[in-house]
């Protein structure tokens, strides 16, 4: 109560032309961008946002993790369950190096995220000051755009071209650094959001000749397919996708990130790409005659050897950045546009149609791979807990109403391919980067952005453990989240990997693990350890119904390989199903 | 495909770190800039980096799609040779004793199309203006009479086309200014 007359006081201040400090500036100019929520770390250099965060405490949340990469992780799934850009403080030196990680992968995965980091005086930036850094040195490569600011008078101006830039075009992270002393001066506050920069130009004319080149291609295909990714998500594209999905009856196959952008039951799913991805579309990639790929970028993990990739395509390639158009495939036709935008325009061009016999090879493949992989891994009858029977459980549980967030490694991958993904933005994952420890932090963020959805994160004992005192900000602000650690006692992945192609000789990949039920116990965290499979489907059953966080510690098959597999190298057409040592 | 000689002009905002951020494209990209110049270009307010490089057709298209995505970038060029009219600038700093030994110093200056700019008891300074060839070729001939300092601009470039900055800066405002109208009609309704 006592709070909210501080900042009914501040704004009447504010109106009668009082002068307020830099710092205040900047928080102000976060509420003007719709900002609620903050995830960050305080430190030296910051200290006076920090302290006038305490007065807007009624308009501004901050949630305090307990390492600065948490922060930023975080705020990127905050921002990837949410819609909105994630709003992440750091102090200056080790608190900003600190988020670097968490920079690069919301940048590799296109996600909008305003990191804040503080930086010394002015008067001793260049002079290897205590905490110095040269952090806008050191994230220009990681973001798209980044700034100092020195001046108080500065902040509103660079806050706003930073929330425009991070939120336009293809979104990606920016990082303002701001001195000291301009969070201290004074400064007169008005505040005018950005909608345009002359050398950035996110709004591209729709080419209304290549969307009806487009039309052509698609309606004289004979065995087309859709590659989605995590463009059509960005661009709110959902339905349109659906709608011309099933209006020209093509079917949908999804990237990692694209995942959750098609429902994954529709009888058009064609499963998921890329080296873990499903049999069915990658095989078949090889036999389409028109590949559209929306929103994505060709990536290594999806291409497999480019050699070799989509020969008997023609390929029509939607997407926003044009940089990322002939880099790695040689496209027929580009569209450099919004996915949303070019959908609306190409679903009246199209004729309605259906691929029965086309659709019908994906069915084949789906039934190849369930006989020789997934029923074994998502329905076992004896030995050890499978990846893919802990997935599958919780996923016939939630009816795919859930969050799903994953670390990096054979948990992502099993959670990627078993999980029924009804929902957009029900995934939050590592794509690009691929970033161990990023799980825990990241079902702190998608908690605290969607409380009222079922936030689960599959995490294996190694990335875990990177990001382990994260568990110490779910204890602070009893956040809700329910862990799975998939525990094989290995760097699973790394182990496969090492099985199959360096020998079976595993250097450091066994770990040595805690007790992570007496860990989580030690942060008031509810927590069971499950190794037999009889108590599995209760266990996670009273972890879902449980009003806390709960960790639930499942002991997996100690040398399970996640199949199908591209191997490095090979061709998407040579993807395999088994691996005999 | 083969490598070949591009150079790339990049106009810009003259913002703090933009050098900064086209080598570090470069550096990802394993390509060495052979020469580099920056001022301002003729329209008031936009930079004008230019750079060449030697890489291939299919790699000089990535990097220059890379350079226009920086946000501080207006819009960028990637030509050959034969698509710009360029110089370069050098001076040479030589010994006035062994040039002034009859009249070579007057032949040398005049087969070169170069100048002499500044002449003292001990040294004279030549200018040159040209491609890098018959910059080089210069020296050697001036070398046996003792060079004392040589140094060598990056190239400047003019295009051959007759199509301006300047007009794609107004296509990039129309652009949006019809945005703009846009954001207002959708308001609007």
């Amino acid at each position: 109560m006592k709070k909210e007359k501080a900042s009914e006081e501040i704004d009447r201040n504010h109106l009668n032309g009082y002068e307020i400090t830099g710092a205040e500036a900047l928080l102000r100019c976060l509420i003007a961008e719709g900002v609620d929520t903050i995830f960050g770390y305080p430190g030296g250099a910051i200290m006076p946002v920090y302290d006038k965060l305490l007065d807007y405490e009624d308009k501004l949340r901050h949630i305090l993790t307990r390492h600065e990469q948490g922060a930023a992780h975080a705020a990127q799934a905050y921002s990837m369950v949410t819609g909105k850009p994630g709003v992440c403080f750091a102090t200056s030196g080790p608190g900003a190096t600190n988020l670097i990680t968490g920079i690069a992968n919301a940048y590799l995965d296109s996600v909008p995220v305003v990191f804040i980091t503080a930086q010394v005086v002015s008067a001793l930036i260049g002079t290897d000051a205590f905490q110095e850094t040269d952090i806008l040195g050191v994230s220009m490569p990681v973001t798209k755009w980044n700034c100092q600011v020195k001046k108080s008078e500065d902040i509103p101006e660079m806050v706003a071209k930073a929330f425009y830039l991070a939120t336009t075009g293809r979104p990606g992270p920016v990082l303002i650094d701001i001195t000291k002393d301009a969070q201290q001066e004074k400064i007169s506050f008005k505040y005018k959001k950005c909608d345009y920069l002359r050398s950035y130009n996110p709004h591209i004319p729709l080419h209304t000749r290549a969307v009806e080149s487009a039309a052509i291609m698609i309606n004289h295909a004979q065995k087309p397919l859709i590659l989605a990714g995590h463009g059509v998500l960005i661009s709110g594209a959902v339905n349109e996708l659906r709608e011309f999905a099933e209006k020209t009856g093509i079917p949908v196959a999804a990237t990692l990130l694209g995942l959750s952008s098609f429902p994954s039951g529709h009888r058009l799913f064609a499963g998921f790409l890329g080296m873990h991805g499903n049999y069915g579309p990658n095989l078949l990639t090889n036999e389409a005659d028109l590949i559209i790929a929306i929103g994505m970028r060709f990536d290594d993990r999806v291409t497999g050897n480019l050699k070799k990739y989509a020969k008997n395509a023609r390929i029509i390639h939607i997407e926003i950045d044009e940089a990322e158009i002939n880099k790695n495939v040689l496209v027929d036709l580009e569209i450099n546009n919004d996915a949303k935008e070019v959908l609306q325009a190409l679903i009246p061009l199209v004729e309605e149609k259906s691929y029965q016999s086309w659709i019908r090879e994906f069915r084949i493949c789906d039934k190849t791979e369930y006989d020789r992989v997934i029923k074994s891994e998502t329905r076992p009858e004896e030995g050890s807990i499978r990846m893919g029977e802990v997935v599958r459980i919780v996923s016939d549980l939630t009816k795919g109403d859930a969050i799903i967030v994953t670390d990096v490694g054979q948990n992502q991958m099993s959670a990627a391919r078993y999980y029924k993904f009804s929902e957009p933005g029900s995934l939050v994952t590592s794509g690009g980067m691929g970033t161990m420890g990023f799980g825990l932090p990241a079902s702190i963020g998608a908690k605290i952005g969607k409380p009222g959805k079922q936030v689960i994160a599959f995490i294996g004992d190694g990335g875990f453990q990177m990001t382990i005192q994260e568990l110490g900000t779910i204890l602070h602000y009893k956040i809700p989240v329910k862990i799975i650690i998939l525990n094989n006692g290995f760097l699973g992945m790394v182990r496969q990997w090492q099985d199959m192609f360096f020998k079976k000789r595993y250097a450091s990949t066994e770990l040595v693990n805690p007790d992570f039920v007496k860990v989580a116990e030690g942060f008031r965290i509810a927590a069971k350890k499950v190794i037999k499979r009889a108590d599995l489907k209760s266990s996670l059953e009273r972890m879902l119904a449980a009003e806390g966080p709960y960790l639930l510690d499942i002991h997996v098959e100690k040398e399970g390989n996640v199949l199908p597999m591209i191997e490095p190298g090979a061709s998407v057409s040579e993807v395999t199903l088994n691996y005999k040592r | 495909m083969g490598k070949q000689e591009f150079t790339i002009s990049i106009f810009s905002e003259n913002h703090i770190g933009l050098l900064n951020q086209v080598t570090i494209i470069l550096t990802r990209r394993q390509i060495n800039i052979e020469s580099i110049t920056a001022s301002e270009s003729a329209v008031k307010g936009v930079h004008l980096l230019t750079m060449v490089v030697k890489t291939t057709p299919d790699m000089i298209r990535k990097v220059a799609k890379q350079f226009e995505k920086l946000v501080d970038v207006l819009k960028v060029f990637a030509h050959t040779s034969d698509e710009i009219i360029y110089q370069e600038i050098a001076l040479y700093k030589v010994t006035t004793k062994g040039l002034l030994s009859g009249n070579v110093i007057d032949n040398i200056v005049r087969t070169f199309n170069a100048r002499i700019i500044e002449v003292s008891p001990e040294y004279m300074v030549i200018e040159k203006t040209g491609h890098k060839a018959e910059i080089a070729d210069l020296l050697a001939h001036l070398e046996p009479y003792g060079v004392l300092q040589f140094v060598r601009s990056g190239r400047v470039a003019i295009t051959k086309q007759v199509r301006e900055l300047s007009s794609f800066l107004k296509e990039m405002d129309e652009a949006n200014r019809y945005k703009q109208e846009e954001v207002e009609t959708l308001n609007r309704n």
